[in-house]
C-alpha cells in the first residue's frame, strides 16, 4: 500500500507521513520537557507558547485539523495570556 | 519518615505504575488501527444521513450533540465562575494602576506591535465567522471559530489600549451573547423535543447539496450558537484578568 493507513484522496507515501510524526512526536516530547526545565517565568511561557505551536502541527499531521485550529488559538495564544497576566498581577503585589 | 524509606515507597510505587502502564500498552491495538465498529459505521452513513461533509461536527452537534451541549456548559460555568471569583466585592474600590516603580524604563507598544496587530484583527474576525458558520462543510466548527473570534479582541487590545479594549466588548453584551450562545443550543433540543422527536435531533431541512452551506440543518445552527458562546466566554475571561492587571482594588 503507498498511501496512508487511513484512506485521503491525497497519495502522500507512507515512509514520509512516518517521518513527520516520528519527528512530531520528538519535537513535541522535546517541547514539553523545555517547559518545565526553563525555570525564568516569562520564558517558561514563551516556551509553553511554542509547545502549542507545535502540539498543533503534531495534530495536523496526524489528521485531525479541527483540532489544530483549536490548539492554535487556545495553546499559543489565549493560554499565555492568561498566564502572563496572571504573572503581571502576581508581581505588582509583590512590590 | 526519613528520606530513604520515603525513596523506598516511591520506587515500589513506581515500579508497580511502570509494570501496569507496560502491561496495558502490550494491549493496545497497533498504532493506527482502530477495532470498533462506531467510525467505520458513521463514515458509511454520516454523508448521507447529516448532508455535512464535515463528519467531524457531524458528530460533535449531531450524533453525540448531547456530549457536546454539556461541554458547551462547562465552559459557561469556568466562564462565570472567573466573573464571580474576581468580581468586586463590598468595601473594594477601583483606581487605575498607579506604576509602583515610576523610575523604571517602560518602553511604550511598539509602533510594530500596533501595526501588525491592527493588520491581522480584520483577517482574524473573518476566519473566526468562516469557521464558525462552515462547521457543515469542512473541519471548520463553532469551537475553532470561537476561540479565534475572541483572538481577533485580544489583537485590538494589543493594538491600542485597554480602554479601546473595553468599547469593543463591553461587559453587559459579552455576557449576553454568552447566555443566549449557550442558551441557543439548550433551545434547539427543547425545539426538537416540543415537536415530538428526541432531545437534539435534527429538525431543520438538510438541503439539496452536501457540504453547502445551507446543509445539515440544526448542526450548521448549533455550531453558530457554540461559536459566539466560546467567543464571548473567552473574551469575558480576558477582559476579567487585564481588569485585574490594569484596575488596582483595595479595600476602602
Amino acid at each position: 500500500m503507498n498511501t496512508l493507513a487511513v484512506n485521503t484522496p491525497y497519495t502522500v507515501p507512507v515512509a514520509m507521513m512516518d517521518v513527520l510524526q516520528v519527528t512530531l512526536l520528538i519535537l513535541v516530547a522535546a517541547g514539553a520537557t523545555a517547559v518545565v526545565l526553563i525555570r525564568a517565568r516569562v520564558r517558561q511561557v514563551l516556551m509553553l507558547s511554542i509547545y502549542g505551536v507545535l502540539l498543533a502541527v503534531l495534530f495536523l499531521v496526524f489528521q485531525a485539523p479541527d483540532v489544530t485550529l483549536s490548539e492554535l488559538t487556545i495553546g499559543a495564544v489565549l493560554l499565555p495570556i492568561v498566564i502572563l497576566l496572571t504573572l503581571a498581577k502576581v508581581r505588582k503585589r509583590e512590590q | 519518615m526519613t528520606p530513604s524509606q520515603r525513596r523506598w515507597i516511591f520506587l515500589v510505587a513506581g515500579a508497580g505504575l511502570a509494570a501496569f502502564y507496560l502491561w496495558g500498552l502490550s494491549g493496545l491495538p497497533g498504532f493506527g488501527n482502530y477495532p470498533g465498529p462506531y467510525g467505520p459505521a458513521i463514515l458509511r452513513i454520516a454523508v448521507a444521513q447529516t448532508n455535512a461533509t464535515g463528519v467531524v461536527s457531524a458528530i460533535n452537534f449531531d450524533y453525540r450533540g448531547f456530549d457536546t451541549v454539556g461541554e458547551e456548559f462547562i465552559l459557561f460555568v469556568a466562564a462565570t465562575g472567573v466573573a464571580i471569583v474576581l468580581r468586586m466585592l463590598r468595601g473594594e474600590r477601583e483606581r487605575s494602576a498607579v506604576d509602583e516603580a515610576a523610575d523604571r524604563n517602560v518602553p511604550p507598544t511598539s509602533s510594530a506591535v500596533r501595526m501588525v496587530a491592527l493588520l491581522f484583527t480584520g483577517p482574524v474576525v473573518l476566519a473566526g465567522w468562516w469557521l464558525a458558520s462552515h462547521a457543515q462543510t469542512d473541519p471548520s466548527g463553532g469551537f475553532q471559530g470561537g476561540v479565534m473570534l475572541a483572538t481577533a479582541f485580544v489583537l485590538i487590545y494589543l493594538s491600542g489600549e485597554f480602554l479601546v479594549f473595553k468599547r469593543f466588548s463591553p461587559a453587559d453584551i459579552t455576557d449576553a451573547v454568552e447566555a443566549v450562545g449557550a442558551g441557543g443550543y439548550a433551545a434547539i433540543g427543547v425545539s426538537a423535543v416540543a415537536m415530538g422527536l428526541a432531545y437534539l435531533k435534527d429538525f431543520l431541512p438538510l438541503g439539496q447539496v452536501p457540504g453547502a452551506v445551507s446543509s445539515s440543518g440544526t448542526i450548521a445552527l448549533i455550531s453558530f450558537f457554540v461559536g459566539i458562546e466560546v467567543a464571548a466566554a473567552f473574551i469575558l475571561i480576558v477582559a476579567e484578568l487585564l481588569e485585574q492587571t490594569l484596575l488596582i482594588r483595595q479595600g476602602g
